[in-house]
């Protein structure tokens, strides 16, 4: 099926990155093929993020990131509503806690305004403590970033990907990049799903950046430094002790342990940033989450009285160096998009617009493309469980009906995994940690994902 | 299907025992409209999926299965007149008994003079308990396996671990045999097993071997458990396994409760009662394990039936209304919880929650048990317990104008 075919364009990995490219490049007027080496696509770097829409204020001045962030930053908020996305405008509080942080303050307000963040208002303990009244009583001073807002970690890559679908471009999954060679103007490439031609290959594989680059060109300029990140969520009645995303006084590799809401109405505390080698196991460990939720009281003491919902990990696909590693050879018709971090989800559609130029393709862009509308699943108001025929509650801490999750399991961009489904639905992400409803969910996806629910029960929240 | 807009005398959240031991004891008072609001396909709660004895003893006075037992239940209920309402969730509890329930059809609103709450427990799960490694397939709670194999006859899993050694351990291990599971040992992290006896004869009856002592600190495998790593008093091991049990630990599903503005306390995780099951908002009741976490389905049956004699009282308008009384301070560390929080002015008379203040330990303690008003033990008994132990003591009144009741541990 997938041999019998020749691409403008093939992108390899299925994260934030690659479906934000499969859109641009769809729209733009190329045929693209995705090719995810997963069962589902978000199943690497992309799945545990923190889901925060970045403005870029404490990005380095004039980086590539930086611009990144700024352009998808714009154009998401241009977007989102048309593909039913949220956005919701929290607003974020870097907050000091001791002296030596509180004196790095006007330099952060000076970057921020340098990166064209000309909004941030520097705030006084007092003033932080009436917005946020949860908040340990410690704090000494801070500042805000009225435009850092929260959105869900999974759906905008769905919708990125499922507009590119709807436009015409094909998704491979299980299809893992085995080599390439150039023959005359096209790629030939082999794949654990059958040989792909494509005249461009752009490489967003995330976690196996270098490793890609060696198999199809025999060489990396670059290597993966799996950075890992650990967090808690917090059960719903939490999101109530914090307005404002809460972020620490950055240093040089992190921008630290945050508190925030989540789009789904938790709280999330994390992430740490460990560096390690393997880029498969993201492993959790007691010690490094008891301090999550240690540092997570600290920032609000009535945390002691919630419960934790969900652990998870992920990996950034760092690398040596800080700076995104986005690099374009026309010639041999092979861009290398790597060493995206934490910035991802900010920046995809950044990302993806500046490698459309990199690119310096002439086709005719879309004329009045197809604009998918995704399930809304951050905002109750709009959620299905309201109405009619709905097929009744399955997953009850989520309310997640059947008709959602039948939804999830059939189209163009059906789950291929458990893992997919809950990122799709959040099925099973409550507090209950499935307690009620893992019966009724192995009757119901029973024949209908390549790997049975409980071989594939990996819970990415 | 509810109608849009709906008013009944009582609504009933939850349809395990103590939620239909109430609806078939206020149609019994002759309380006209009681409408039991179940959000699974089929009442009967959590015995509902425990295929195996014993249960019903004290309802029946004889041994049933789960199943059979949650099937007479939701019977007698109906044969009393009660409507039972299942696939309806209530998604808020407003003032005055306004309930949001949804459905298949979409929301709707359910009015009631007064509800009771019995929405039972869950498991602390995994996360809950930070226990760390990769995120694999085949890690349940007890109530998932027990759905899994007794609803859907799977088996998730050849050669789990086991995690805890409440009763519910039990039953996990009842259930493991049903499928022909073969566990390949239970971890407990106290010294002796919680429920003293069942769990390590059965245990030695299967051969299968109990640690105590010993911590879960990590799960391995990608696709599915490969393994874990043990931390224990002789150090750092691992085990293969296929799978982790997860049992145990329950707490209130109480989050409606918390949304709806409740008051609950921190240390039962459910909601804050007085002596006639009463919540913050006095059209609001509670029965059963989502006031402290588990107890046996027989209990919470009896609690549902003491419950609805409270609140037939109260819809007669023969409970004392006026100003709670302040919580039950708990002035020990070994004391995790005692409910009802708010105690009676007056005897209940027959028409309370319970007639005993029911205590549990956090850590095992030994002594005498004091409540106090001010500098006088208005009430005490002997203690040498465990934690997870029932420990009751005969419910006391307090006097309104003594200091609020503080509960302590002191050298017998």
């Amino acid at each position: 099926m997938a041999g019998a075919r020749t691409y403008d364009v093939a992108v390899i990995g299925g994260g934030v990155v690659g479906c934000a490219l499969a859109r641009r490049f769809t729209l733009d007027g190329a045929r693209v093929v995705l090719l995810e080496k997963a069962a589902d696509v978000l199943d690497g770097a992309s799945k545990g993020n923190s889901a925060i829409l970045h403005t870029g204020f404490d990005a380095p001045e004039g980086s590539l990131e930086l611009q990144c962030i700024r352009e998808g930053y714009a154009e998401y908020l241009d977007i989102h509503a048309r593909l039913n996305l949220p956005l919701i405008r929290s607003g974020a509080m870097v907050l000091a806690w001791t002296p030596e942080e509180l004196a790095q303050l006007p330099d952060l307000i000076a970057q921020a305004h340098l990166n064209g963040i000309t909004d941030v208002e520097s705030l006084t303990a007092a003033d932080i403590l009436r917005q946020e009244p949860a908040l340990a009583a410690n704090v000494l001073g801070g500042f805000r970033i009225p435009g850092e807002s929260l959105i869900d970690p999974w759906s905008a890559a769905h919708a990125y990907l499922r507009q590119a679908l709807d436009n015409g471009a094909m998704l491979i999954r299980q299809a893992e990049v085995l080599g390439g060679r150039r023959v005359g103007d096209l790629w030939e490439m082999e794949t654990s799903a059958g040989t792909v031609h494509a005249a461009l290959v752009i490489n967003a594989a995330g976690l196996w950046g270098d490793e890609v680059d060696r198999r199809m060109t025999g060489e990396s300029w670059f290597a993966i430094k799996p950075r890992k990140g650990q967090f808690v969520v917090y059960d719903k009645p939490a999101a109530a002790l914090a307005g404002h995303i809460l972020l620490p006084v950055p240093n040089k590799i992190t921008k630290g342990v945050v508190v925030c809401r989540t789009a789904f109405g938790n709280l999330l505390v994390g992430p740490t940033a460990e560096e390690q080698e393997d880029r498969i196991h993201a492993t959790m460990d007691r010690a490094a989450l008891e301090a999550l939720r240690k540092r997570g009281e600290e920032i609000l003491p009535a945390l002691r009285d919630h419960e934790i919902t969900a652990i998870y990990a992920g990996l950034r696909p760092a690398t040596e160096e800080k700076e995104y590693r986005i690099r374009a050879d026309r010639a041999e018709g092979y861009i290398t998009v790597g060493g995206i971090r934490s910035t991802g989800l900010s920046a995809a559609l950044g990302i993806a617009a500046h490698v459309a130029r990199l690119a310096g393709r002439a086709d005719q862009p879309l004329a009045g493309p197809v604009w998918p509308r995704m399930p809304a699943l951050s905002d109750e108001a709009q959620r299905d469980w309201r109405a009619p025929r709905n097929g009744g509650v399955i997953c009850h801490c989520e309310r997640v009906t059947r008709r959602e999750i039948e939804a999830a399991l059939s189209g163009p961009m059906a789950a291929g995994s458990m893992g997919g489904l809950k990122r799709r639905t959040r099925v099973t992400m409550g507090r209950c940690q499935g307690f009620y409803c893992s019966a009724e969910l192995a009757r119901l996806t029973e024949g209908r994902l390549p790997e049975p629910m409980l071989a594939g029960n990996a819970h990415d929240e | 299907m509810s109608d849009p807009d709906e008013t009944v005398d009582v609504a009933i959240v939850g349809g395990g025992p103590a939620g239909l031991a109430a609806a078939t004891e206020l149609r019994r008072h002759g309380v006209a409209r009681v409408l039991v609001l179940e959000r699974e396909a089929e009442a009967g709660g959590i015995p509902r999926h425990c295929g195996h004895y014993p249960f019903g003893m004290r309802e029946f006075h004889r041994l049933l299965r789960g199943p059979d037992y949650a099937a007479r239940l939701v019977r007698r209920a109906e044969a009393a007149g009660a409507v039972i309402r299942t696939g309806t969730t209530v998604t808020g509890l407003g003032p005055d008994g306004r309930l949001s329930v949804c459905d298949d059809r979409g929301t709707a609103t359910v009015t009631a003079r007064a509800v009771l709450l019995a929405t039972g427990v869950r498991e602390t799960s995994r996360a809950a308990r930070l226990i760390g490694g990769e995120k694999p397939g085949g890690i349940l709670p007890t109530g998932a396996l027990q759905g899994l194999v007794y609803l859907n006859h799977q088996k998730p899993f050849d050669r789990p671990v086991i995690i805890g050694s409440e009763l519910v351990a039990f039953s996990a291990l009842l259930t493991c045999r049903h499928a022909g599971i073969r566990p390949v040992a239970i971890i407990e992290a106290g010294d002796r097993a919680t429920a003293r006896w069942p769990v390590p004869l059965l245990a030695r009856f299967l051969g299968i071997p109990f640690l105590a002592r010993t911590r879960l600190e990590a799960i391995h495998g990608t696709r599915r458990v490969e393994g874990i790593d043990l931390a224990g008093a002789t150090g750092e091991r691992s085990l293969q396994a296929d799978g982790v049990i997860v049992t145990g630990q329950f707490r209130p599903e109480a989050s409606l409760l918390r949304e709806g503005g409740l008051r609950i306390d921190p240390a039962t995780g459910g909601p804050e009662v007085d002596g006639w099951g009463r919540l913050s908002d006095p059209a609001y009741f509670a029965a059963g394990n989502l006031l402290r976490g588990v107890e046996t389905a027989g209990w919470s049956w009896a609690e549902g039936r003491r419950a609805a004699s409270a609140i037939a009282a109260h819809l007669r308008g023969d409970l004392p209304e006026g100003d709670r009384s302040a919580p039950i301070a708990l002035d020990h560390a070994a004391l995790k919880f005692a409910m009802p929080q708010i105690l009676p002015m007056a005897p209940a008379e027959g028409r309370g929650l319970a007639p005993f203040l029911q205590i549990r330990l956090a850590t095992p303690a030994r002594g005498r048990l004091c409540l106090w008003q001010g500098d006088r033990i208005i009430a005490y008994r002997r203690l040498n317990h465990r934690p997870e132990q029932r420990i009751l003591m005969p419910l006391p009144t307090i006097d309104p104008n003594a200091p609020p009741p503080r509960l302590t541990i002191e050298p017998s």
